[in-house]
Formats: structure tokens, C-alpha cells, sequence
């Protein structure tokens, strides 16, 4: 228990009690849909019910000799990462400029560039579909690519810009003071202290495309449907054991990213560290 | 010395000063713009088309161009002339060779049930065009609705360039006969229900986050940063678990032959299945649990910067715990209690996917509806004029929003 936290009362002792109690309860809640779910992709029979007659990995087999569920994860894989590096690409370059840029229209521009991850995803999906269809747009990977970068990249730019808060510009200005032109500063001091910042922003932007389904709904021929648009019809339709695989999956897939993006967390934090 | 430095040497130092700054500024914008190009391509535009399309009438001028010429000069009192019949003739023949017809006739049926049926059998019946001078007694022969006046203030009103038809549906009112905005007939007035269902459940979430989310974020402002570290998994690993993944877990545990109904129905407590999943029950819980680390998020943020010497103040003046907590701490959380509420509401207002999965007809959200009518019903101007309003509510507690967050560093509601 924390210095700050010392109970000295019975009455504090017990509001505290209680929080701990009302928080665990909490915990469970948020873990428990996520935990339930897991053993039943191991179960032996096709219903998804507890007791479980017997383990059987039989539902992964048929993930991953689905035809259909491959093709849907290759098309998240391609898609995820296409949308990513594009919106690393624009992201990274925003941050920086926007970092030097001082002007009184900074808040709209900010605006503009944080708003595809307010809009409702359903209105962007319409907006795009009416846009992207006369294009020749829809039904094809680059419009999806295209439109799911627009969503992952404020999430690229906050974590960017983020990290290149923390960075210490006067380590630029020497290198610069030293005769360095500012791509090799950038390339040689700046990319290397920010480059976790920017990992994170990559995973982030992965993330959001890959977890993505209202765009896909609205622009995916057949062809193109992802492992989420997958997922959404079979739930629509019944859930089979095999999503709950997929599911178990996707959720070790999560647990990668997170554990990865923790990882990158303290690296910086340590980089910070020895900065001070 | 350079020849550069000595040629720039009789420039006073301010204004190079400044001239290196411009330069500066102009390379920041450069880096911007690339990025607000592509957003001007991928969501801007295609946003102020949605807009446009909500208002924009283009299927009856289109179809028809002679009537709606012909009726410029309706006055709107009785019936049009001979020669606006005459027109009409003209036009549904053209398009029913064309194949335009059904375009026009389901605009007019929006505005009179069974205006389909009229154009579309006028269209059949009328072989070639009437003599002139008769098409007004050929016409009404046809169909009779040609002899009223609301069949042609029908098409005169969606004469066009643009019209207030669709973002007046959208909130359950109408033009008469006259033009007057009035209430929509009961079985068409049907969206305010809708945008109060939606801001109801909105409203049930962001309380159910808030009181579910509170102590956690309490707790984890108050604990040692190695023991609140290892707790924030609990909020993270559902926050990161794909959507899909996390609505998929609740049908399964929620389903009548699901674990909840099971253990309650080996326990004895109960002797039928209880209906959890496919109505509004359903919808708070997936939706709590899905929307519940974007309120844990910034109340963390904001509670972690309170100092604790506040309430041993207050304690050592005397408060009683729970006088401390109302007037000393809990007004300190106001801002992260906003960030977080405002956060909530507005991704709830704007859900489609979890409400599409476990709720029912009755529980579905203005979303579900703009998505229908973009992909069913290709209603477009509908579809647009709903989604113009949930844009318009999403806006304007966004810039609230900002203006709370303004100054604070709360991206930690924002998946970091």
C-alpha cells in the first residue's frame, strides 16, 4: 500500500476496502468476456457450453485450412500493413512540421487531422462509399488502404508528436551548429531518439486498420473481406467454434502488440532517462 | 569570410532573423501538407459530398426537364396548363426509353405513397404522345392523380436544384401542400424516436462508465507505480482485444444456452433461459465493456495529478471522509470527469457494430439506420441527412470537448 494511501481512520479503511472490492469487480468484468471465451475454442464438441466434454484443437485445423478464413487474414495482413506505413509516412512528416509550425490557424489544421477519430466510422463509411464508388474506388484494395489510413493516422500523429515533445531539440541544433544539413541531423540524432515513438505509431495505425469492419462492410467486394468482416457475418449468422479460434487468435495477436508497445514504452522511458 | 556573409553583411541582423524564421515556417507547413492533401481526398471531400447529397434534388430535374421547365411558371393554384402536360407526356416517354423512369418515381413516392404506381403505369399506358392539345384529358384518363393538384406540387417541389425534403425527414417534419413545414405523417415520423434512443443509450453508457469506472481509475491513481502498472493490463488488454472479438464473447456468454444462463439454471435460480443478448440488456453490457477504458483513461490522467496533501489537509481540519471526497477530491476530477463522459457519449452516439450484433430491432442506433439506407434501400439523400445530423451533434461536442482538453495533455483517452 502506497505512503500516500496509509488508511489511519476505520472510516478510510473501509471507503478503501470498498474501492479495492468495487475496482476487482470491475476487473473481472472487463477480463472475463475475454477469458470465457478461450477454453471453448479448445472444446471438443460443436456446442459452446461449459463443462467441456473434451480438448480438441480441431477448431484451429479448420482456421487455418479455411480457404476462406486465410484469404480474409492475408487481406487484413495487406491491408493492415499498406495503411500503416502510408499513414506512418504522412503521420511522421505532420508531426514534425506541425511541431515547428507556429501560426493561428494550428488548432483548425489540428482539428482537421484528429477529426477521422471522432466522426462516427459509419458516416465516414457512407461519405467515402458515395466519393470512392464513381472513382472506381470500391471493391478493390487501394480504396481501403486508402480510407483506413485516414483513420490510423491521428493516431500516428499523437503518438509522434508525443514523443518528439519529449525530445530535447537543442541535441538538433548542435548537430546543426556542427555543420550537419537537417536530413542527415534527422536521419543520424533525431530518428534514432524518436524511433520508439514512431514504432508505437506504426503498431497503433496496424491496430486500428486491422480491428477495422464499418469501411470494409461499405467498400470490400468479396474478395477483399477481412478477418474483422469475417468475423461480423459469422456472428450475424451463427457462431461456430471456429470463431471462437479466430477469436483466441486475434487476442494473442493484441496481447503481442500491447506486451511489444510496453516494451517500446520503457525503452524510451530508459532513453529519456539517460538524456536528463 | 565568405562572399554570401559579406553581401548579406548591410542586411540588419533582425530582419535575416526573421527571413530565416519565414523559412522555417514555410518548411513546417510543407511538412503538414502532404497529410492534409490525402485527408482533403479521403474524408474531407467525401464528408461535404455526404453534406451536399442531403440536400442536393437531382433525380426529377433530371428526368423530367420539360415539366420541370413547364412548371416554373405555376403559379401552384389549381392545375398547370396544357402545355405542362403536354411536357410531362413528353418527359415519361423519353425516360421510360430510357430507362429513367423508376429514378423519378421513387423520388415522388417520398413525397406521395403510390406515386411510383401512377408514373410507372402513366408510362406503360401512354403509347405515343397525345395530340396536341389533349394530353391533359389523355393523362388524367390514364391515371386521375394527373387531375390533382398535389401530383404536380409533388413534382414541382422536387423540382430542384436542392431541397430541405431529406434533413426535414430526418427530424420527423414535412412540407404540405402549400410548402408550410409541418409535422410527418405517424408512419413516417419515426427518426426522432430513433435519435432518442440513440442519445438514451448514449446517456445509459457514459453513466454506466462513469460509476464502473471511477473507483478503478481511483484505485489505480492511488496505488504504488509498479502495482498500478501491472493492474492497468486489466484495462488495457480489453481495450486492445479487436471489437469483433470482445461482441463475439458477450453472445457466447450471454446466449440462452450461454455460461450465465447455464450456471444460473444449475444453481437453481432459475428454471427458464433468461433473455440477456439480442436486446437493450444486452446492448449496455457489450457497450459498457467496449467504451469503459475510454472513461478509465483520462480519469486516471486527471486523478493522478491530485495531490494527496489535499485530503490530509482536510482531514487534519477536521473533514470527515466523505466531506474530504465531495469537496475536496471529487471537484479536483471534474476535468478528467468531462474528458471522460464527453468521450464516451460521443463514440456511443456514433456505434454501429456492437448494437448491429446484440440488439434488437428495437434497440438499433441512427447509425444502423444510415447504414441501411445507404446499402438496402439506396435512400442516398436519407441516408445523408441522418448522417449530417449525428455529424452535426458529434461536432459540436467534439469542439466542447477540445476546449476541455485544451491545455491538458489527455491523450491518455486516446488508445495511449
Amino acid at each position: 500500500m502506497s505512503a500516500n494511501h496509509s488508511p489511519q481512520t476505520a472510516s478510510q479503511r473501509i471507503a478503501w476496502i470498498t474501492t479495492v472490492v468495487a475496482a476487482t469487480l470491475v476487473f473481472i468484468f472487463l477480463m472475463a468476456p475475454i477469458l470465457a471465451i478461450v477454453p471453448l475454442s479448445f472444446s471438443s464438441s460443436t456446442y459452446l457450453t461449459y463443462p467441456l466434454p473434451g480438448l480438441s484443437l480441431r477448431w484451429y485445423e479448420d482456421f487455418l485450412g479455411s480457404a476462406r478464413w486465410m484469404n480474409a487474414l492475408k487481406n487484413s495482413v495487406i491491408i493492415g500493413v499498406a495503411s500503416s506505413m502510408l499513414s506512418m509516412a504522412l503521420g511522421t512528416l505532420a508531426s514534425l512540421g506541425l511541431a515547428q509550425w507556429k501560426s493561428k490557424w494550428k488548432p483548425l489544421v489540428l482539428a482537421i487531422v484528429l477529426s477521422p477519430m471522432v466522426v462516427p466510422v459509419v458516416i465516414t463509411a457512407v461519405g467515402v462509399y458515395f466519393f470512392f464508388a464513381p472513382l472506381g474506388l470500391t471493391g478493390n484494395y487501394l480504396g481501403l488502404i486508402l480510407v483506413h489510413t485516414a483513420l490510423a493516422t491521428p493516431f500516428v500523429v499523437i503518438t509522434v508528436s508525443a514523443t518528439l515533445q519529449s525530445f530535447d531539440m537543442t541535441l538538433a541544433r548542435a548537430a546543426a551548429s556542427l555543420g550537419a544539413p537537417p536530413l542527415l541531423t534527422f536521419r543520424k540524432v533525431i530518428l534514432p531518439l524518436i524511433l520508439p515513438g514512431l514504432a508505437s505509431g506504426a503498431l497503433f495505425a496496424f491496430a486500428t486498420s486491422f480491428d477495422e469492419v464499418v469501411t470494409v462492410l461499405f467498400l470490400a467486394g468479396p474478395e477483399q473481406r477481412t478477418l474483422p468482416r469475417e468475423m461480423f457475418s459469422g456472428i450475424r449468422e451463427n457462431i461456430s467454434p471456429t470463431i471462437t479460434a479466430v477469436a483466441v487468435v486475434l487476442t494473442v495477436i493484441s496481447v503481442c502488440m500491447l506486451s511489444t508497445l510496453e516494451i517500446l514504452r520503457r525503452r524510451n522511458e530508459r532513453l529519456k532517462g539517460n538524456a536528463e | 569570410m565568405t562572399a554570401a556573409f559579406v553581401a548579406g553583411a548591410d542586411v540588419p541582423l533582425k530582419r535575416r532573423l526573421k527571413r530565416a524564421e519565414r523559412a522555417r515556417q514555410f518548411r513546417a507547413l510543407g511538412l503538414v501538407l502532404p497529410l492534409l492533401a490525402f485527408l482533403l481526398f479521403t474524408f474531407v471531400v467525401p464528408l461535404a459530398g455526404m453534406i451536399w447529397k442531403s440536400a442536393d434534388d437531382w433525380e426529377v430535374p433530371q428526368v423530367m426537364p420539360q415539366t420541370v421547365a413547364a412548371l416554373k411558371q405555376w403559379n401552384g393554384q389549381g392545375l398547370p396548363d396544357e402545355a405542362a402536360f403536354a411536357a410531362l407526356a413528353a418527359d415519361i416517354r423519353t425516360a421510360r426509353e430510357a430507362g429513367t423512369l423508376a429514378v423519378a418515381a421513387k423520388r415522388l413516392n417520398y413525397i406521395i405513397n403510390g406515386y411510383r404506381t401512377t408514373l410507372l403505369s402513366t408510362g406503360r399506358k401512354l403509347k405515343e404522345q397525345p395530340a396536341p392539345g389533349t394530353a391533359k384529358a389523355t393523362l388524367i384518363e390514364i391515371a386521375p392523380a394527373w387531375g390533382e393538384r398535389e401530383s404536380w406540387t409533388a413534382i414541382k417541389s422536387a423540382s430542384g436544384p436542392v431541397t430541405s425534403y431529406y434533413l426535414l425527414a430526418a427530424v420527423d417534419l414535412t412540407r404540405n401542400a402549400d410548402g408550410a413545414i409541418v409535422a410527418a405523417p405517424p408512419d413516417q415520423a419515426i427518426y426522432r424516436d430513433v435519435f432518442i434512443r440513440t442519445f438514451t443509450i448514449g446517456f445509459g453508457v457514459t453513466a454506466l462508465c462513469l460509476i464502473l469506472g471511477f473507483p478503478v481509475a481511483y484505485l489505480l491513481a492511488n496505488l504504488p507505480t509498479g502495482r498500478s502498472n501491472l493492474l492497468m493490463i486489466f484495462v488495457l488488454l480489453p481495450f486492445w482485444t479487436s471489437l469483433l472479438v470482445r461482441t463475439c464473447a458477450w453472445i457466447v456468454i450471454l446466449q440462452s444456452e450461454g455460461i450465465v444462463n447455464g450456471s444460473l439454471q444449475w444453481l437453481g435460480v432459475i428454471d427458464e433461459p433468461l433473455r440477456l443478448i439480442y436486446n437493450r440488456f444486452g446492448v449496455y453490457m457489450a457497450m459498457t465493456h467496449v467504451l469503459l477504458p475510454f472513461m478509465i483513461l483520462p480519469l486516471y490522467s486527471v486523478m493522478r495529478g491530485i495531490s494527496p496533501a489535499y485530503m490530509r489537509a482536510a482531514a487534519s481540519l477536521g473533514a470527515p471522509p466523505t466531506t474530504a471526497f465531495l469537496r475536496i477530491y471529487l471537484p479536483q476530477t471534474i476535468p478528467g470527469i468531462g474528458a471522460g463522459c464527453l468521450l464516451v457519449f460521443i463514440l456511443a452516439i456514433g456505434y454501429y457494430i456492437t448494437p448491429a450484433l446484440v440488439g434488437g430491432a428495437a434497440d438499433q442506433m441512427i447509425s444502423s439506420f444510415i447504414a441501411f439506407y445507404t446499402t438496402e434501400t439506396v435512400n442516398w439523400g436519407l441516408a445523408s441527412a441522418l448522417g449530417a445530423v449525428l455529424l452535426l451533434s458529434t461536432v459540436v461536442l467534439a469542439v466542447v470537448y477540445g476546449k476541455l482538453a485544451l491545455g491538458r495533455q489527455t491523450t491518455g483517452g486516446l488508445k495511449n
